[in-house]
């Protein structure tokens, strides 16, 4: 009798993500969720809204928005929160650099991508908030893997990877002193493969920034990087007209794209299973140093 | 290939092995030799490798990512790993096999199906594998992989395999949960038997670690027989659509619920009758372990989160009293009679006080200690627990989930026990 009563692999991280969104809602006061725009945000929220259905989201979507974005990412973004009618925090960048909070990074390769901890933690301390979901997986950088489910951040935002609480079964301990919150990541156990699989299976719409377009590009360090208001060109750097694809969406001065012609989602999971490069090999942001993720980690990045 | 991938089957497993005896290798290999390896990774790791002045590709630097690890070249916390064949996705909880580190075995064990027991062929069956074979037992793991490995530093001799297995198979008649062990002869280094079969050792008849991770029958673990639904959460949509929708969420812990069943609510003992079971994809016929659902039922009565909906056939007395086997994980405090706790079982949570300390385990030769009432980091051992409020428990060697709970600090906050119900 066993036999009829297995589920697929997607399945069971379906099943656990919403568990775990579940969990969220109901040990915590005030949760967020925070929506980027890219692919593992909208899988989260999607799984979200399957996990409270009929009911609406019980938190609201928080946009770290940097002011460095791609058009098509805020499009998309407006018209989902819109479609979902939930409700739409932005923690801004740009008003961090206004209120003098941060100073912004000068020259060719300056990115706003550090600066997004300190309005993540400003938003989530002015909202109150107490647990931020985030569409992080532990198979995209090596610090993710010793990540939680549940993360404990302490007053200051911050990670102590050799300190974490044990998850055992799934059980998970929310309980956290006043000023502390939780980062909590439901998409843990998938692989980008995973998200693409459940992407056509479910059929979620994306934007169209993840299949395959003419763009605008320059190579710098190994990566190309989409030409945008937000980039300053270096003299020597030639501006090539190309056929790319993004397989990240982050900050538009940092995410880089890979030549490709897939234009479905069937050509993108083709591409993904022949990928020799993990998707994080495009990020200039990780580039930086061998432990770049894990330090900015521990000072509350997501 | 897009189709086959849909159809897949997931299997959890864990891996535990003392320091040095290549168990970070085996995994690297593992991920390395099916391809969920990307170029990137391996260059990054190269770079490390040629640094450190290691002589071959240091495959433990793909699973040990904090600096502190790469710093000391020792692995500090469970690490989950993943990679894909085309008949299962694995997740690996990649544990460190130091003695201060139970904890981490513990809880790298608790959502594993398989663990993978590590045996260094020259030295042979250890203290540790003992130890480790034990927690794998007492986590209710039913599947266990003996990989003697380095069979390269013994020339490949099979005296020296079955001299291995003879020993553990001594030992392990003691396991009364572990429904099958299997032993393969490896070279994780060299990668005899990991995914292809050897030629160094054809004296060895089974199959390569891999195939065996991929065809292990894993089906019969699940319990299809006690239907157990934890409340998590109150569906209540307060729309006109919806107007007196009110679901009740979880997830399955076991057995099956179908729409008509009759029901019992515990603790409180209302009895109502399966209206739907909901998903936004549509009506389900049947739910079992481990989906998540809605249940709606056709009486509107008193239900909230920690309640658990049952059988009335076969429904769990809720109990106060408490026996169970706990892994103490605090080097700040210990556990004495008397200690109060948060415990946290399923959805529910209630405050615990410690009874009595039964006793405790020496896991190096499996004999109980009855005359030391406390428990310090990694102890092991039996206590009764007075609960303040009921819980819906079963046994944990029947029932995982419902059978299984943490205690929590009540100043820290921290979780500084697992328990499993006897």
């Amino acid at each position: 009798m066993s036999h009829s009563y297995s589920i697929s692999h997607l399945g069971q991280l379906e099943s656990e993500a919403i568990f775990i969104l579940r969990e969220t809602a109901a040990q915590f006061e005030r949760p967020v969720l925070l929506f980027s725009g890219g692919k593992d945000s909208i899988v989260m929220a999607h799984l979200a809204r399957k996990a409270f259905w009929p009911a609406k989201l019980p938190f609201p979507l928080m946009h770290v928005d940097t002011g460095h974005n791609f058009e098509e990412t805020i499009a998309y973004r407006d018209q989902f929160v819109k479609d979902y009618a939930a409700q739409l925090i932005v923690a801004s960048v740009q008003e961090a650099i206004d209120n003098g909070r941060v100073v912004e990074e000068k020259g060719y390769n300056a990115s706003r991508n550090a600066l997004q901890t300190v309005a993540l933690l400003d938003a989530l301390e002015a909202g109150n908030y107490d647990a931020a979901l985030g569409g992080g997986r532990r198979d995209e950088e090596k610090a993710r893997a010793k990540e939680r489910f549940f993360s404990h951040r302490d007053e200051f935002g911050q990670w102590d990877p050799k300190n974490q609480r044990p998850e055992l079964w799934n059980i998970f301990n929310g309980r956290k002193q006043h000023g502390e919150h939780f980062r909590v990541f439901p998409l843990s156990n998938w692989t980008e493969m995973d998200i693409w699989q459940y992407i056509k299976a479910e059929k979620i719409d994306l934007p169209s920034l993840y299949f395959s377009h003419e763009r605008e590009v320059v190579k710098r360090d190994g990566a190309y990087l989409a030409v945008t208001n937000f980039i300053q060109l270096r003299p020597e750097e030639k501006v090539e007209h190309q056929r790319i694809r993004f397989r990240t969406i982050g900050d538009a001065t940092c995410t880089g794209c890979t030549f490709s012609v897939a234009a479905t989602l069937d050509d993108i999971i083709e591409e993904v299973a022949a990928a020799r490069q993990t998707e994080r090999g495009t990020r200039a942001d990780d580039k930086r140093s061998e432990t770049a993720m894990e330090d900015r980690k521990k000072t509350g990045y997501f | 290939m897009s189709n086959q991938y849909l159809d897949m089957d997931m299997l959890r497993f864990t891996t535990a092995g003392s320091v040095d005896d290549g168990k970070s290798t085996l995994i690297g290999r593992l991920l390395y030799d099916s391809k969920a390896i990307f170029e990137d990774q391996l260059d990054a790791v190269q770079r490390s490798s040629v640094q450190r002045g290691d002589e071959h590709i240091n495959l433990a630097l793909l699973t040990d990512g904090l600096r502190a690890e790469r710093e000391q070249g020792i692995t500090i916390d469970v690490a989950y790993r993943y990679f894909a064949t085309p008949k299962r996705k694995f997740i690996i909880a990649d544990t460190p096999g130091h003695t201060q580190y139970t904890r981490n075995m513990v809880t790298g064990a608790s959502t594993a199906n398989l663990a993978i027991i590590l045996v260094d062929a020259r030295k042979g069956v250890i203290e540790q594998t003992c130890r480790h074979s034990f927690i794998a037992n007492l986590l209710n793991i039913r599947h266990l992989v003996v990989c003697v490995n380095k069979m390269d530093l013994v020339d490949y001799d099979e005296s020296v395999f079955n001299g291995i297995v003879t020993d553990f198979k001594q030992f392990a008649s003691r396991l009364d949960n572990v429904v099958d062990v299997t032993f393969i002869p490896v070279s994780a280094l060299n990668g005899d038997n990991i995914v292809d079969k050897s030629e160094n050792m054809s004296w060895y008849k089974g199959v390569s670690l891999l195939y065996h991770l991929e065809t292990v029958y894993i089906g019969g673990d699940h319990n299809h027989v006690d239907a157990r639904f934890p409340v998590q959460w109150v569906v209540r949509p307060h729309s006109n659509e919806w107007h007196d929708y009110r679901g009740y969420a979880g997830r399955v812990a076991s057995g099956v619920f179908k729409p008509g069943d009759e029901i019992v609510v515990l603790p409180s003992g209302f009895r109502s009758r399966i209206k739907g079971i909901h998903s936004m994809n549509g009506e389900i016929k049947e739910a079992f372990n481990p989906l998540s659902v809605s249940i709606t039922l056709d009486d509107e009565i008193d239900i909230s989160r920690g309640d658990m909906i049952v059988k009335p056939n076969n429904a769990p007395e809720p109990r106060q009293d408490v026996e169970a086997m706990i892994c103490w994980f605090s080097d700040k405090r210990t556990l004495r009679a008397g200690g109060k706790f948060y415990l946290r079982h399923t959805t529910r949570e209630a405050r615990a006080v410690v009874r009595e300390v039964r006793y405790k385990v020496d896991i190096n030769t499996l004999h109980k200690v009855e005359n030391d009432p406390e428990f310090r980091l990694n102890d092991i051992g039996r206590i009764s627990l007075r609960v303040s409020a009921p819980l819906v428990a079963d046994s944990y060697n029947r029932n995982r989930t419902t059978g299984s709970f943490i205690l929590i600090d009540e100043q820290t906050n921290e979780t500084v026990a697992a328990g499993m119900i006897v």
